[in-house]
């Protein structure tokens, strides 16, 4: 059979008006001239599931960082005997990945390094991890300090008095380059049990992959999963404002949640409000540290800077309350039916084989849920409390003339951005204007074009040929890219009966309705009641409208993706990772969601779209 | 109706006694209370036959035709026989006690749109015996029509139990006839639209983790026979996931005809062939009903089932036949169950921490 492939990096069309686009990105995140046999070589994925839009070119900080740091942790920390970490690129403004594998001759000599690293983690799992939580939030509490105020017009007195001798202008650069660090810092340990859960996770994977042949990943991820998980809990704290609120009779102050002001002001005026108001701060520090988004893009919104997201779902949630809807996640339920799975596998099994389940399952149920956990602590948090000061500092160097929209720094790469600054104080300091005002306007303006040129074109899913089969396992669990998922991508995959796309089973049960495509998270408002769910990727802070939904396809995603995980915890059917749900199927037609298979049909003909309005269908009997 | 003394519905709710129920019998009861269900029916008790024998007088004119015969004189024993079984067949049934076993058949009709054949079969209560041919336990009748035809037969098998056979077994044995009763069974004829096997591991490598379904149209013979290609689908024992499936051509399926009273043989038109034979939660149900035996009868089972075209979705899923797995339940685990030792994570289970396991 000859091997289909994806198109090279050159053979993309760049779309119009993103001509030069290379020249936006640091040289060392694009494709090279120079290395192009090499390249050319490789197969490479767009992980369209972290980096669904086009980087702006400060934006790619949060995926240098991220896969940077998993790499090392794979080659430099646990010397994982079989992966090392994972070569990216930018192309037309979309990360592509291509796994490093361990060269067999090396293998077999990181194997006793490996299990001497890793052991002592997992012997020491529960202290390190609390020492993780000191580390993390020691950070995030730093950063909080950072501030970037308006130079001074003189050098205050007392520093003449005191022979200071120095204008504050160092500040401003320290404070510059201590953020990015602290950043870089959060993003090493956010690695550091990350890989360690997914190892315990993929050991007992195989485990059961051997004992019982072909059992269900779906099985599997439900035998290690945590159900009460602290990436719900910031959902679970709006479900419990919204049922106080039902209980204080608050109700009728959150018609308008829009204007935050007016309706905490009115809760707070209201008897009993002051009480909900206290336990609504309480929730704030830190759950509202939460991101729309995914905590990658300058644009994310964050709750605790947008209250009206979160008064938003706390008025749904009333409502369902009032309505006498159980908006608790039924999570008894679920775990009685996690023990029912274990035990009844667990019984499938004697002697060593059991003693080997309990103990592989024990480790990977230990260290798994930090994999569902930590996101809430960089992604959401860290990056919370970054971008705000990033924002804070382009709004300075606005106020300075550098450019013409206030968040206009993402469109300089981060070190440019310490160019620029040291052209500030420079200019600042001689007494003489700085020259950015003069140059980044427009240089952002020409930027700009070319990346919303950019964002006209959807990535392609991966590049080049790919390998015969998909073995790494990393590559499978994270990004759900498996030898079946590369063919379905390139055509040649199994049909679904009747047509209609085939993703991960990645959460089971089979329901029909209505389609509801979201592409951005400020298309969330307009999911319905019992709608299917159609996304290029889901978030954790999306939690709210998932009492709402039937079902969920992404395009992108695995197993442990934050729409499994989630669709599971609700008893939601999901399929994952179809690489074009998003693109094929168009809100209003009537699906049939498998999660159980991992199959989404697409029930009505196109025609029966277009027709709408009372009378559509007499047509039909003519 | 209700269960009653005389009457026993297998889906009556009533603890089941040997004594009562026969063996036959109270193996029905006891599977359709366990959740697998077999035909619909319903047992004449053996309390029913007692009373019947003592009310309308037979019991005393038994035991003056028995005193004294001679095993030896054969022509006398089945002269006798003939007087027994004429005496059983013919002496009117105590009209309260005739009331109920026709209430009972008509209460098994009604569960259905049109009355139904069904099949009357002898259910002795001395099965444990080593002599199969002690009573007329074999006796079976099948496609009968009508309460006449139910009754009836129902007294024939009571009657079996006065067969030449059966006499000269117990003189022979020295087996006293006081006490000696018999239950009978009443129940549907299975009109089977779809049926099949489920054994509940994967027989190709004796995985305990699947069940595996063959399933095809009609009556499971041409299944069991190989005489079709089923469909053929792996699922996961835990979650009943479809693992692996298979479609089989089915070309041909065997279907009751009531009228004729036996089985014809038709094709199977292409759309039906084209498709799974079973729907999504009839496969769910058939897996649930194999699990449920293997769990009754503690170790692997090799069943048969068929879905009834006579009883409404979500109850017409019969077990016809749970046996054990002999194959590979057999052999000694080690085949199916590699000891897994090894690879690079081998390490782990040494260093797990206490609390983690």
């Amino acid at each position: 059979m000859s091997l289909k492939s994806f198109p090279k990096p050159s053979e993309l069309a760049v779309p119009a008006g993103a001509e030069g686009w290379e020249k936006i990105y640091p040289y060392y995140l694009v494709f090279q001239d120079k290395l192009k046999e090499q390249e050319d070589a490789k197969f490479w994925f767009c992980d369209s599931q972290h980096w669904p839009t086009v980087f702006k070119p400060f934006e790619t900080i949060g995926g240098e960082f991220a896969v940077k740091c998993l790499g090392q942790y794979n080659s430099r920390h646990l010397m994982i005997p079989n992966a090392n970490g994972i070569e990216f690129r930018i192309h037309l403004g979309y990360l592509y990945m291509s796994p490093i594998p361990v060269p067999e001759d090396q293998i077999a000599a990181r194997v006793p390094l490996f299990e001497q690293r890793v052991g002592h983690y997992f012997q020491n799992w529960e202290q390190l991890l609390k020492d993780w939580h000191v580390k993390v939030k020691g950070t995030i509490d730093e950063m909080e300090t950072i501030s970037f105020p308006k130079l001074p017009d003189m050098v205050p007195l007392e520093d003449i008095t005191s022979g200071k001798g120095k204008d504050g202008s160092e500040k401003l650069l320290e404070s510059y380059d201590r953020l990015i660090q602290l950043a870089y810092q959060n993003w090493q340990y956010h690695f550091e049990f990350l890989n360690l859960g997914y190892i315990a996770y993929l050991d007992f994977f195989n485990f059961c992959k051997q004992v019982f042949p072909n059992v269900p990943d779906q099985s599997i991820a439900t035998m290690v999963q945590g159900v009460d998980m602290e990436l719900f809990r910031p959902d679970d704290e709006l479900k419990q404002l919204a049922k106080l609120a039902v209980e204080l009779g608050l109700q009728a102050h959150f018609g308008n949640t829009d204007d935050v002001e007016s309706t905490l002001g009115a809760v707070a005026s209201a008897p009993g409000g002051d009480q909900w108001i206290a336990q609504y701060e309480g929730a704030k520090d830190p759950w509202f540290n939460f991101t729309v988004g995914n905590g990658f893009y300058g644009h994310d919104k964050y709750w605790n800077e947008h209250q009206e997201i979160p008064l938003g779902y706390i008025a749904d949630y009333i409502r369902r309350v009032d309505e006498g809807q159980e908006i608790m996640r039924p999570v008894e339920a679920l775990i009685a039916e996690r023990d029912r799975i274990i035990e009844e596998y667990r019984d499938l099994l004697e002697g060593d084989n059991q003693a080997a389940f309990d103990a592989k399952r024990g480790l990977a149920a230990t260290a798994y849920p930090y994999v569902e956990n930590h996101n809430f602590y960089i992604e959401h948090w860290t990056m919370g409390v970054f971008w705000r000061k990033i924002r804070e500092l382009s709004r300075m160097m606005h106020a300075e003339g550098f450019w013409t929209e206030p968040d206009d720094l993402l469109y300089l790469g981060r070190n440019e951005v310490r160019d620029a600054l040291f052209d500030l104080v420079t200019g600042w300091g001689v007494g003489a204007k700085p020259i950015g005002p003069d140059y980044w306007p427009e240089e952002i303006e020409r930027r700009r074009g070319i990346v919303d040129a950019l964002k006209t074109a959807r990535p392609a899913p991966a590049l080049n040929t790919p390998p015969e089969s998909i073995t790494e396992p990393f590559t499978r669990m994270l990004w759900g890219i498996t030898t079946e998922q590369v063919q379905q991508w390139l055509g040649a995959g199994e049909e679904v009966e009747g047509g209609g796309l085939r993703g991960m089973a990645a959460s089971p049960g089979v329901v029909e309705g209505v389609a509801r495509v979201v592409t951005d998270a400020d298309q969330l408002s307009e999911i319905q009641q019992g709608e299917i769910l159609v996304a290029t990727v889901t978030a954790p802070s999306w939690g709210p409208i998932f009492g709402k939904i039937k079902a969920t396809v992404t395009d992108i995603g695995g197993m442990m993706s934050h729409a499994a995980i989630v669709c599971r915890e609700y008893g939601l059917p999901a399929v994952t990772g179809t690489g074009s749900a998003s693109t094929t199927i168009k809100t209003g037609q009537r699906l049939r969601v498998d999660g159980t298979k991992g199959t989404v049909q697409i029930l009505d003909a196109q025609d029966d779209l277009l027709v709408t309005g009372p009378g559509a269908h007499s047509h039909s009997h003519v | 109706m209700q269960s009653n003394e005389y009457i026993q519905f297998f889906d009556g709710g009533i603890e089941p006694k040997l004594e009562n129920l026969g063996g036959k019998g109270a193996s029905l009861v006891t599977m359709t209370s366990a959740g697998m269900p077999v035909p619909p029916g319903f047992v004449v008790t053996t309390a029913q036959f007692d009373a019947f024998m003592d009310e309308a007088g037979i019991t005393r004119h038994i035991s003056q035709l028995l005193a004294g015969l001679d095993p030896e004189d054969t022509s006398q024993v089945d002269k006798v026989s003939a007087a027994i079984r004429e005496d059983i067949c013919s002496r009117p049934v105590p009209q309260a006690m005739r009331e109920l076993t026709v209430g009972a058949y008509e209460a098994l009709m009604n569960r259905f749109d049109a009355p139904v054949p069904v099949a009357v079969r002898s259910s002795a209560t001395a099965e444990d015996l080593p002599d199969a041919s002690f009573a007329g336990q074999q006796d079976t009748y099948l496609w009968l029509d009508g309460v006449k035809a139910v009754t009836e037969h129902i007294r024939q098998c009571w009657a079996s139990l006065y067969t030449s056979r059966a006499i000269l077994y117990r003189l022979k044995n020295n087996i006293p006839d006081e006490g000696l009763s018999m239950a009978v069974v009443v129940q549907k004829m299975v009109n089977s639209r779809v049926s099949g096997v489920a054994i509940t591991m994967d027989p190709t490598n004796g995985d305990r983790s699947k069940i595996t379904i063959d399933s095809s149209y009609g009556v499971g013979e041409m299944v069991v026979s190989g005489q079709v290609t089923p469909d053929n689908i792996v699922l996961d024992k835990v979650t009943l996931a479809v693992v692996n499936e298979h479609l089989g051509d089915k070309h041909a399926e065997l279907i009751p005809d009531a009228g004729a009273k036996r089985l014809v043989e038709r094709e199977v038109d292409d759309e039906r062939r084209g498709r799974r034979s079973l729907t999504d939660a009839e496969l769910t149900a058939v897996a649930q009903m194999a699990k449920r035996a293997e769990k009754h009868y503690k170790c692997p089972q090799d069943i048969e089932w068929a879905l009834d075209a006579d009883l409404p979705d979500g109850e017409n899923l019969l077990l016809l036949q749970s046996r054990p797995e002999t194959v590979h339940s057999s052999k000694p685990q080690t085949a199916p169950q590699p000891v897994v030792t090894g690879g690079f994570f081998s390490g782990f289970s040494a260093t797990v921490p206490k609390q983690a396991v």
